[in-house]
């Protein structure tokens, strides 16, 4: 029971993980899946940050005096994943856009019936608005 | 010429000849002659090949080589010998008649037709001189896929059903179990060379030997034995010359002559007479020979009829490889050469019937004797050569088959002989009779019409001619097959 | 240093740098031609890598000259030439192809994007298997999906958006699983080198830690691998994308994620770990065969003549899975061996179809109705691609098959071997369907006219097919690189 205070990044990287992982399946609206991955994405990124602390550690930069310094290889690493994530939320967004210029929603349960119905009279060919076709 | 030469030469003359049926399509008469240019010289071929050849010695063609240790190869042997001489003989006799059938009946795509025949015929001369089991499973595949658009030639309905039966049974089991059989045997023995005596060591047991070799022959779906039978009344669908030559000879022999090789070359005659699974065999191929018989009994169509009356004689030979003993696989190779000039003869009479007189029921060949004689007496030699009367070809075979049988005491086999003997009789003969010496008909959509045309009648004739020979000149197949079984 | 030793960076910048080339021109036909000449050039020095392995050994290259653990290095050993090999192949013929297929596909505005986002898919791609370092695999590998994300997006069906959606919250997860799993043996080791991983790894792969990275990793990379029953994105993504995008993703995306998990499972972890102490050897067998039946029997009614292939690659995977389950030699050299071989088959028969849907605009069954005689050369293609699938010989996937069927009997599994069997009987049923539809049905009355295709995708198109029988027949190269290789996975074993 000592360990748990201990291991509190861990169980807090665990919550937001979850949190993040449930909001992508339950929610219908494909913002809100954006936003439960942002939350799944984080949490991944505190726990790298939180493992490279040293009880006892400084900021790393170099300074008199200083002999425990906490790691900063996984900040960078972070640094590169927060990247990847940004990236990763741009291009879904983008993405969410188109979708709601072609369905007119950005519900999943909507755009799936609006597919459905397009299965039993099938559209033309190229029904994307605002396309230009060459 | 070397032997290596003409060894590489005998699959490729058909191949060549098909790209120059490709590029003769503009003008069917030299296109056709292609075709027969083409078997002639592939008979030569072959002919030049079992005179020179010195069997203590055989070439070898390595073609390729997929695996390490494992070769595409060609390597002569007496039975594969002797299946490329039947097979490369009745090319140019097959493309003859088929010249008369197909402008007779009219039919399309006709390039496409012979371009087809002449890839089967290079599988089927690959799969005769295979060296090992890999070699003659590719060709055998490349078989099984060069004559489906053989078969669905017709493009209808019917033909496109006929096509998924053919092909699934064939691959089906190709796939299924011969493939898992072969690869099985590569892992145990570490080879798939066809060697006298067999390749498995003592150290196999009897028990793994006998799942394989049901695996194995129930693999080899061509050889029509029951419950895989059903894709050959269903090829029927095909043109006639597609049934002659190739159900009655290409791909129906490719597959016993499969069954042959692997149990001479890959189990040894002896170990198949120690297996339990052999016995069954016998009592499924005896099964299949009678079952197969009293169906065509009942089969008003006549190429159905001739259809089943294939598969029963196939498993003649099935019968004869699993006897275990020598005289069963002289019988059978025997059989291989034996059966396909009498069945050849007798589908060129159907074909010729249907396209002359527009009939394809036995039930209308009432007096058709009369009008078309030399096609009948050509049917009435086939058909005797079937029962096994001398002095017809049928009955070298099966004095040879009978003869093992009784040796090894199978009674079933005897039995299955005798009763398929007296079947085949009752099913031919009263075609013989009705032909010449019932009255027409009239009434069944009568069309006044002569004998057959002449390239039909022409190849008929000289099939059924061959059929008497080989009684009276048993040499080259019979010393070929005692050397296959002795060697 | 000469031109030589920077070949295992050059394979990966070449198409990196052409990337915002194609952006700044923005003309479709010169991006086109920079896209060309850049998967070429790829393609010419992952020939020039092969050949140096082979003759001198893992070639390794040092980013920025610092040194390997704290640097990134790049390892170009055997397995990782020879899928380099296979990617930047694909790659080529696919430009070949694209300049029509895309022309028609894609509005023209937007074309010289679509280039520098497929060269960044390529970068990423051929960059995930040329890294030595674990995180700059999982970098490489968000490159290469988002790129992915966004290509498949660009299809003409709306239903590509939310196809590309889709893969993108369920490759993302993925990559994150990824993620975490690199941390805790990060954790652990306290490094990133893969090779470093290799020799820490052992003495604390008893704690919970390892074992927890071993499974997200696990599961991260069977999500991108579509291994069953993560597979659920693929369907869509491949039959709304463009068709040169789901020729291009088929022969590689998965198979650049088979990669990733040989090289993470059996040399960062280790065969005895991996295949040993965690049940992965079951779980890949179960998942595989499970992969190989269902999709199989899902791709037999399938319509959409995309989407029925889309399974059947599912199926495929599921092959490779269950070599590398098999945990022989044998086994895994199978599955890198079907690697090579899959690309040829899927590469050859998704190019055919989009050279298809360039004439028709459609790939239903029903749109193949006579097509056999309209388009002979590219339905020939198809039914030799077909064959292949179904493993008959002399084509590239009996080879598979043999080596596949060869590995379980060894283990003595011969149940395993009779699925494996009816895997293939099952893409007969579906191929076969296929065939039917275009050598049997009669062309409807009111159907246009249609032309064989281009020259120029017929071309790529016919390479393929006849690579799918050269590599059939002379198996030295495919075969003997894929047993090497495997036997370094299986022998050195971490």
């Amino acid at each position: 029971m000592i360990e748990i205070p201990g291991l509190f990044n861990y169980w807090v990287v665990v919550f937001l993980m979850m949190a993040g992982f449930y909001v992508v399946i339950s929610q219908g609206n494909l913002v809100k899946k954006l936003v439960g991955l942002g939350l799944f994405q984080a949490s991944v990124f505190i726990l790298y940050i939180t493992m490279g602390n040293l009880s006892g550690g400084q900021a790393p930069i170099v300074t008199e005096g200083v002999f425990v310094y906490s790691n900063p290889l996984p900040h960078v690493l972070i640094l590169t994943a927060i990247v990847v994530g940004v990236a990763t939320t741009a291009v879904g967004l983008a993405l969410v856009v188109r979708i709601h210029e072609a369905y007119g929603t950005v519900e999943e349960d909507e755009i799936h019936s609006l597919d459905m119905a397009d299965e039993e009279t099938p559209r033309e060919e190229d029904n994307r608005p605002g396309e230009s076709r060459e | 010429m070397s032997a290596e030469l003409l060894l590489a030469l005998i699959p490729l003359v058909p191949i060549l000849a098909g790209f120059g049926i490709i590029a003769a399509r503009a003008r069917p008469n030299l296109r056709e002659g292609v075709s027969i240019a083409a078997g002639v010289i592939l008979f030569l071929l072959v002919a030049t090949l079992a005179t020179t050849i010195d069997w203590a010695a055989p070439p070898t063609l390595v073609l390729a080589e997929p695996f390490p240790g494992l070769s595409l190869s060609l390597t002569p042997e007496p039975l594969g010998v002797l299946f490329a001489l039947v097979a490369s003989l009745l090319w140019p006799i097959t493309t003859l008649y088929a010249v008369g059938y197909m402008r007779a009946h009219h039919e399309q795509n006709q390039t496409r037709f012979y371009t087809a025949f002449a890839i089967s015929i290079a599988a089927t001369m690959c799969i005769a001189l295979a060296g090992n089991m890999l070699t003659l499973f590719v060709f055998y595949e490349v078989l099984s896929v060069a004559t489906y658009p053989l078969v669905t030639h017709a493009g209808t309905e019917k033909a496109k059903r006929a096509g998924r039966v053919y092909l699934g049974l064939l691959m089906g089991t190709s796939i299924g179990f011969l493939l898992l059989a072969m690869i099985w045997t590569w892992s145990i023995t570490g080879t798939l060379d066809f060697t006298p005596g067999g390749i498995f060591g003592d150290e196999v047991s009897n028990g793994v030997l006998g799942i394989l070799l049901l695996l194995y022959v129930f693999g080899t779906g061509k050889a029509a034995l029951m419950p895989f039978h059903r894709w050959l009344p269903a090829a029927m669908v095909a043109p006639t010359p597609v049934s002659a030559l190739l159900h009655a000879v290409a791909v129906v022999k490719a597959g016993v002559f499969t069954v042959l090789k692997v149990s001479v070359y890959i189990f040894g005659i002896d170990r198949v007479g120690q297996l339990a699974a052999a016995d069954w065999l016998v009592v499924i191929a005896a099964l299949t020979i009678v079952l197969a018989s009293a169906i065509a009994l009942q089969k008003d169509n006549f190429k159905a009829r001739l259809a089943y009356s294939t598969v029963s004689q196939l498993s003649y030979i099935t019968l004869g490889a699993m006897l275990g003993i020598a005289a069963g696989a002289i019988g059978g190779g025997l059989h291989i050469a034996m059966h396909a000039f009498g069945k050849i003869t007798l589908f060129f009479c159907a074909g010729a019937v249907l396209v002359t007189a527009h009939k394809s029921k036995i039930s209308e060949l009432n007096g058709i004797g009369r009008r078309m004689p030399w096609t009948m007496g050509a049917f009435a030699i086939g058909a005797l050569s079937m029962i096994g009367a001398p002095p017809l070809a049928g009955f070298i075979s099966k004095w040879y088959l009978f003869g093992g049988a009784l040796q090894t005491e199978q009674w079933i086999a005897v039995g299955a002989i005798v009763i398929s003997t007296l079947l085949n009789a009752a099913y031919f003969m009263p075609i013989v009779y009705a032909a010449f010496f019932r009255e027409e008909d009239p009434g069944h959509g009568h069309v006044e019409h002569g004998e057959a045309p002449l390239p039909i009648v022409l190849a008929l004739v000289t099939t059924a001619l061959f059929t008497i020979l080989v009684f009276f000149f048993p040499g080259v197949p019979l010393t070929l097959v005692q050397q296959m079984a002795g060697g | 240093m000469t031109l030589l030793d920077h070949l295992p960076v050059l394979v990966v910048l070449i198409p990196l740098m052409t990337a915002p080339l194609c952006v700044l021109v923005d003309r479709p036909r010169a991006s086109w031609i920079m896209a060309l000449a850049a998967a070429w050039l790829s393609f010419a020095s992952a020939i020039a890598l092969a050949l140096t392995v082979a003759t001198s050994g893992t070639l390794t290259y040092q980013l920025g000259g610092w040194p390997p653990p704290w640097g990134i290095e790049y390892r170009i050993d055997t397995l990782a030439s020879y899928v380099v090999l296979i990617v930047t192949a694909m790659a080529a013929l696919v430009m070949l192809f694209a300049k029509e297929s895309v022309a028609r596909e894609i509005p023209e505005r937007r074309i010289a994007r679509f280039y520098a986002t497929l060269m960044l898919a390529f970068a990423g791609l051929v960059g995930i298997v040329a890294t030595g370092d674990a995180f700059n695999v999982f970098v490489f590998l968000e490159i290469s999906s988002l790129a992915s994300y966004a290509l498949i997006s660009m299809g003409r069906d709306r239903r590509a958006l939310n196809a590309a959606f889709q893969y993108l919250v369920m490759g993302t997860i993925g990559a994150t699983f990824i993620l975490i799993g690199i941390g805790f043996l990060y954790m652990m080791t306290g490094t990133l080198n893969m090779l470093d991983l290799a020799a820490r790894l052992p003495e604390v792969s008893d704690s919970r830690t390892v074992r927890a990275g071993f499974a997200f990793l696990t599961v991260g990379i069977g999500l991108k691998l579509a291994m069953f029953p993560l597979h659920l994105w693929l369907p869509n993504a491949y039959a709304y994308a463009p068709s040169a995008v789901t020729a291009f993703l088929a022969a590689t995306a998965t198979k650049v994620a088979v990669y990733v998990m040989l090289r993470f499972m059996l040399e960062v972890f280790g065969a005895d770990f991996s295949l040993g102490a965690m049940p992965l050897d079951l779980i890949l067998m179960g998942l595989g065969l499970i992969g190989i039946i269902m999709a199989s029997l899902v791709a037999v009614f399938q319509d959409d003549i995309k989407r029925m292939l889309a399974y059947s690659s599912v199926a495929q995977i599921g092959y490779m899975l269950l070599g590398i389950g098999l945990a022989s030699a044998t086994g895994v050299g199978a599955a890198i061996l079907h690697i090579f071989n899959h690309a040829l088959m899927k590469g050859a028969l998704f190019l055919a179809l989009g050279a298809v849907a360039y004439r028709i605009g459609a790939v239903t069954l029903g749109d193949f109705a006579g097509l056999g005689k309209r388009m002979p050369w590219t339905m020939a293609a198809i039914a030799i691609g077909g064959l292949s699938l179904i493993g008959v010989p002399p084509t590239v996937g009996f080879v598979s098959k043999w080596y596949l069927v060869l590995a379980t009997l060894e283990q003595g599994l011969w149940p395993i071997a009779v699925l494996i069997l009816i895997g293939s009987l099952l893409a007969l049923v579906y191929i076969w369907r296929l065939i039917e539809a275009a050598y049997f049905g009669a062309v409807a009355a009111d159907a246009p006219e249609v032309r064989e295709a281009p020259a120029s995708m017929l071309i790529p198109i016919w390479i393929l097919v006849a690579a799918n029988i050269y590599f059939g027949i002379n198996t030295d190269i495919s075969v003997g690189a894929a047993m090497q290789a495997a036997t370094m996975l299986m022998g050195d074993g971490g």
